[in-house]
């Protein structure tokens, strides 16, 4: 029992193929199970038969006999199912990637992977775009397309419980189509090895009612209010020049400085750091790794890299603790 | 019917034929639609175009596997001795390439069945 219950724990929860919250991840659920249910037939058939050969055979059989078996048992049997499974995986291809036809419709949702977090553009039916960073937001019941990138190295983005994963590879716009359709928060991460956090680059994906997302979307494509609230940390976010690699909507703070560069960015990516405009009302911080408080907030800024092995984010042990303080409650107030 | 098919030879080559078949295939129907998805205008056509070329090659490479596989059934003597042909003689040696030939080509039929079959099902570049 104890043995099997890392198995049956994996089967459920807010990252998991075999719970899905969405379409494509019920559609490759289904594979999975299908997969399964035939490999243990075949299994107990061959098991069932190897113990009836060498336990409760009689007598041998002929050479003709033999020959049948194997034409029957190791040729067209095989063939059949291979064919089959084949052909199922195949046909299944097509729903996984439902492009073309209703293109243009709903919201687009642009990535860009870098070492170790997540840039996310939301693109507007109406043209305009709203920035964010290290969380998803998707409506239920609505097909969004993704279009998913790198600024670095190979990344792949993958929400279990939404759909199958996809490489983000320098260079390349590979696209994914993902429909949510139960209201959930589930727990993305990144697939492919990319660096010593990789681990840690993770995000949560929320799907939700379209009219609470369309809403969403309206505040967030407005400054937060906590922008223009009186707080030290406004300015000691100026002072510290954490505005040349951090976007914030409403301040000076523009995040596209040619830092980016310096750090081994892609000019095209034109982004050095999350974008920090709404942050205070985030889930977590670090990419999935900490939960937003203003503690944890205080303790990335100091030294995000004790938190975040390979983090490209400077420490800042020349601020006091109260300075430290201020700024995050400042960007905690960035809901 | 046998005189239409060539007069038999002896050589280690006529048992590769149906896997360079496969082969051949498999590199025609991969690299025409890697081809055909980056560059559409290169080779003309729409995704159905490069559909029926894909059955139209398959066809031709299963019927280049049959002729080897009924050459190599007339190899083994028409399936009249049973294997293995495991003696030191030249009839024997004969008998166990024809019947290796044979499944060989069995194999390449299936195989290049499973190269093409993606055809059926995927109906666009990016699907």
């Amino acid at each position: 029992m104890a043995a099997t219950a890392p198995a049956l724990a994996s089967c459920s929860g807010v990252q998991s193929t075999l719970d899905p919250g969405g379409a494509e991840a019920t559609q490759i659920a289904t594979l999975f199970w299908v997969m399964t249910a035939g490999g243990f037939l075949i299994w107990a058939f061959v098991v069932a038969l190897s113990l009836y050969a060498s336990q409760w055979k009689r007598k041998s059989i002929s050479e003709r006999g033999a020959g049948r078996i194997i034409f029957w048992g190791g040729v067209v049997f095989p063939v059949t199912v291979l064919t089959a499974l084949l052909a199922y995986a195949l046909w299944l291809m097509p729903w996984l990637r439902p492009f073309g036809a209703e293109e243009g419709t709903g919201v687009r949702v642009e990535v860009v992977g870098s070492q170790f977090w997540w840039h996310v553009v939301y693109r507007r039916p109406d043209g305009t775009s709203v920035v964010s960073a290290n969380e998803i937001r998707l409506p239920v019941g609505e097909r969004v397309e993704f279009s998913l990138e790198s600024a670095d190295m190979i990344h792949s983005f993958w929400i279990p419980s939404l759909g199958g994963k996809m490489d983000m590879i320098p260079g390349r716009t590979n696209r994914l189509s993902l429909l949510a359709t139960r209201p959930g928060t589930y727990r993305g991460q990144c697939a492919e090895f990319c660096g010593i956090s990789h681990a840690y680059m993770a995000f949560p994906a929320i799907a939700m009612e379209p009219a609470d997302f369309e809403a969403w979307l309206e505040q967030r494509s407005r400054p937060s209010a906590g922008v223009w609230a009186p707080s030290a940390g406004h300015d000691l976010f100026m002072r510290e020049g954490c505005g040349t690699c951090h976007s914030v909507d409403g301040t000076e703070a523009g995040g596209t400085q040619p830092a980016g560069i310096a750090l081994g960015r892609t000019p095209a990516a034109g982004i050095a750091g999350p974008d920090l405009s709404h942050v205070g009302s985030r889930l977590t911080i670090g990419a999935g790794l900490l939960a937003n408080d203003e503690e944890a907030l205080a303790r990335f800024i100091a030294h995000s890299a004790s938190i975040k092995p390979g983090s490209q984010m400077p420490a800042y042990p020349g601020l006091s603790p109260d300075e430290l303080r201020a700024i995050a409650a400042w960007l905690k107030g960035l809901q | 019917m046998w005189r239409l098919l060539p007069r038999q030879i002896e050589s280690m080559w006529t048992l590769f034929t149906a896997p360079v078949v496969w082969a051949v295939h498999f590199l025609a129907c991969y690299v025409g639609a890697a081809i055909f998805c980056e560059k559409p205008h290169l080779l003309g056509g729409d995704f159905n175009t490069l559909r029926v070329g894909i059955v139209v090659l398959t066809v031709m490479a299963l019927s280049m596997i049959v002729i080897s596989a009924l050459l190599a059934w007339r190899q083994w003597g028409f399936g009249t001795g049973d294997p293995p042909h495991g003696d030191p003689t030249r009839r024997d040696r004969q008998l166990f390439q024809g019947y290796a030939t044979l499944l060989l080509s069995g194999l390449s039929f299936v195989a290049v069945i499973y190269t093409a079959l993606p055809v059926l099902f995927i109906t666009d570049c990016i699907r």
